[in-house]
């Protein structure tokens, strides 16, 4: 390591915990065909951190908890709007995104009028995530119980869960509280967004869902296996693209730390998805290049 | 209450927006793409930064192609990693554009920084300046996207509803989805100026879903969007004139509304609608039951 100065490390060691917690929350959301779900809940939690902005309530957990309040508050309109059957899953996020998004535009407009700079540079963070110069170890501490949290409920509710991703019906037929799973489940990924709102930005929020387990896929077909690939992958991702947010920052150019964790766990899911050994491309070229000359 | 000079232009401009919008919104909604108009909203930025990157003008024609192009290059490498069957579309989709978006970030941050390339404008968009003639070229746009639509009717509402069948009948339902998603990603990129690229998915999907609440005909449904949309947009205008607030955010959180206001009032699918259908029902049934003991 060269030229890193010791106060960046503890928060790259930070976000590579939040990193394995949204990769391997994200692990459901991606077997369960609902990848975009991330994204309409971290674009809806912008009208709750407003909010919660805008009533005086700016401690670090209030604002998390309003994000996430709000974040869950799209999940309900969404079902709502699939089940007047006038919209199709997707139109129905894609609405979610608009209104919460526009919504959340409209309050920090207006914050930003009354406020002036505290909260006019203070908001713009969320977009996209903080600068890595910027970030201390001391503001992850609520977001790495918050993870924590995440991650124990996914534990607890280990079998339940999987059941209920993979064979909803049989879990219907077992008696299991499938309603109540399924809001347990939801909780579980409006967290794990959560926590990484600081650091990646509501804009920038489901890749860091979605990349890992994408790339998770193509190593194992075991779920277990899936979870803890995919909490690598995010930790280690997250980690490389905070140091060189930080590495970019110390040259003189702000960088947020969003676009670089991003850009690397897209790098690691390209990778996996071209090279890795069972389901990758390339291998599986060579192999039908072998058997054809066979 | 008056409306000033300055209201009106803004009013005529995203009202324009919000219609031209919504007719390919139509087709999007309808063919389960709704979500690729999010994406392509996303990744404007990347093809206005790597243009402007090669260009170096910030008024020129070649920062919209460089958008346009970046829309269409999202939908290709969509489809490009779904065919390797390696990940679902809706995994590809949400792969593909938040890494593009990443990249325009942090190009115009590690390059950009001393141009007027502001972020936080091209993100949100800036209609309260609107000029008196800027609601023109949308309205040019709008009557092209007509004009195409009842061009192609038959071939769009064919290749839509039954692809397997278009394509027997010699219809080319590929081409004819790359040609939509080429009109969804022009009027995508002229109307982001004005509204910022991600809320113009207001005006792509919720006049769409909205009318969608009222009729079951593809052409009532085009009308009705239409119309929704610039009732959406000028209402919203009109509201963030009178709280001062960001336009764009207020159009979209208005059009969302209207969409709240029919999902409880639409006499076929409204909310209330199917309750009081439901309740009579049941009515119906124990009267009949009462009256055969």
């Amino acid at each position: 390591m060269i030229g890193l100065d010791s106060n960046i490390l503890p928060v790259a060691f930070g976000t590579a915990i939040l990193g394995a917690v949204s990769g391997g929350v994200g692990c459901y959301a991606v077997v369960r065909r609902q990848s975009l779900q991330g994204d309409a809940i971290s674009h809806a939690a912008l009208p709750g951190i407003a909010l919660a902005y805008m009533l005086g309530l700016r401690s670090e957990i209030f604002l998390l908890f309003a994000a996430g309040l709000s974040g869950g508050l799209s999940l309900v309109w969404v079902q709502a709007v699939v089940r007047r059957r006038g919209a199709t899953f997707d139109a129905a996020l894609a609405s979610a995104i608009v209104v919460f998004f526009g919504l959340g535009v409209v309050l920090m407009s207006r914050l930003q009028r009354t406020e002036g700079g505290a909260a006019a540079a203070r908001l713009p963070q969320f977009l996209f995530g903080q600068e890595a110069a910027v970030l201390t170890f001391a503001d992850l501490v609520p977001m790495l119980i918050l993870g924590g949290l995440a991650l124990g409920v996914v534990v607890l509710f280990w079998k339940e869960f999987l059941l209920l991703s993979f064979d909803a019906d049989f879990a219907m037929t077992l008696h299991l509280p499938v309603r109540g799973i399924s809001v347990l489940m939801t909780i579980v990924t409006v967290l794990a967004v959560v926590v990484g709102l600081q650091t990646v930005g509501v804009v920038l929020m489901s890749s860091l869902l979605v990349a890992p387990a994408i790339a998770a896929r193509q190593w194992s077909s075991r779920f277990g296996h899936l979870m803890l690939y995919a909490m690598a992958f995010g930790s280690a991702a997250a980690y490389a693209g905070t140091l060189a947010a930080h590495h970019l920052g110390e040259r003189g150019s702000a960088v947020p730390t969003g676009p670089t964790i991003v850009l690397c766990v897209t790098a690691v899911a390209l990778l996996s998805i071209a090279f890795a050994p069972h389901r990758g491309l390339v291998p599986g070229y060579l192999r039908r290049r072998k058997a054809g000359a066979a | 209450m008056t409306i000033g000079e300055v209201e009106l232009h803004a009013m005529l401009l995203t009202a324009s927006v919000a219609a031209a919008c919504a007719v390919p919104g139509v087709f999007l909604v309808l063919r389960r793409l709704a979500m690729v108009s999010d994406a392509m909203g996303h990744v404007l930025l990347f093809g206005i930064v790597v243009a402007y990157g090669v260009v170096g003008s910030l008024d020129s024609l070649w920062l919209k192609v460089g958008a346009v192009l970046s829309a269409l290059l999202t939908v290709i490498l969509v489809e490009q990693l779904q065919r390797t069957r390696l990940l679902r579309e809706d995994a590809a989709l949400g792969l593909v554009f938040p890494a593009l978006f990443s990249a325009g970030v942090l190009i115009s941050s590690l390059y950009f920084r001393n141009t007027h390339l502001d972020v936080d404008q091209v993100l949100l968009g800036h209609v309260e300046f609107a000029a008196r003639w800027d609601a023109l070229p949308m309205l040019g746009l709008l009557a092209l996207n007509l004009l195409l639509v009842v061009g192609f009717y038959r071939t769009l509402k064919l290749t839509t509803f039954d692809p397997t069948l278009a394509t027997m009948l010699g219809f080319a339902p590929v081409a004819v989805h790359y040609c939509l998603m080429a009109m969804a990603s022009v009027t995508v990129v002229a109307a982001f100026d004005a509204v910022g690229p991600i809320l113009v998915g207001a005006f792509v999907v919720l006049p769409a879903i909205t009318a969608r609440l009222f009729v079951d005909r593809l052409g009532p449904m085009i009308a009705l969007a239409v119309g929704f949309a610039i009732f959406g947009a000028a209402l919203g205008v009109r509201l963030a004139f009178s709280f001062a607030t960001n336009t764009a955010g207020m159009a979209a959180a208005t059009c969302g509304l209207v969409y709240l206001i029919a999902f409880l009032l639409s006499p076929k699918r409204g909310l209330i609608a199917v309750w009081l259908r439901r309740r009579r029902l049941r009515q119906a049934w124990l009267q009949a039951l009462d009256a055969h003991g």
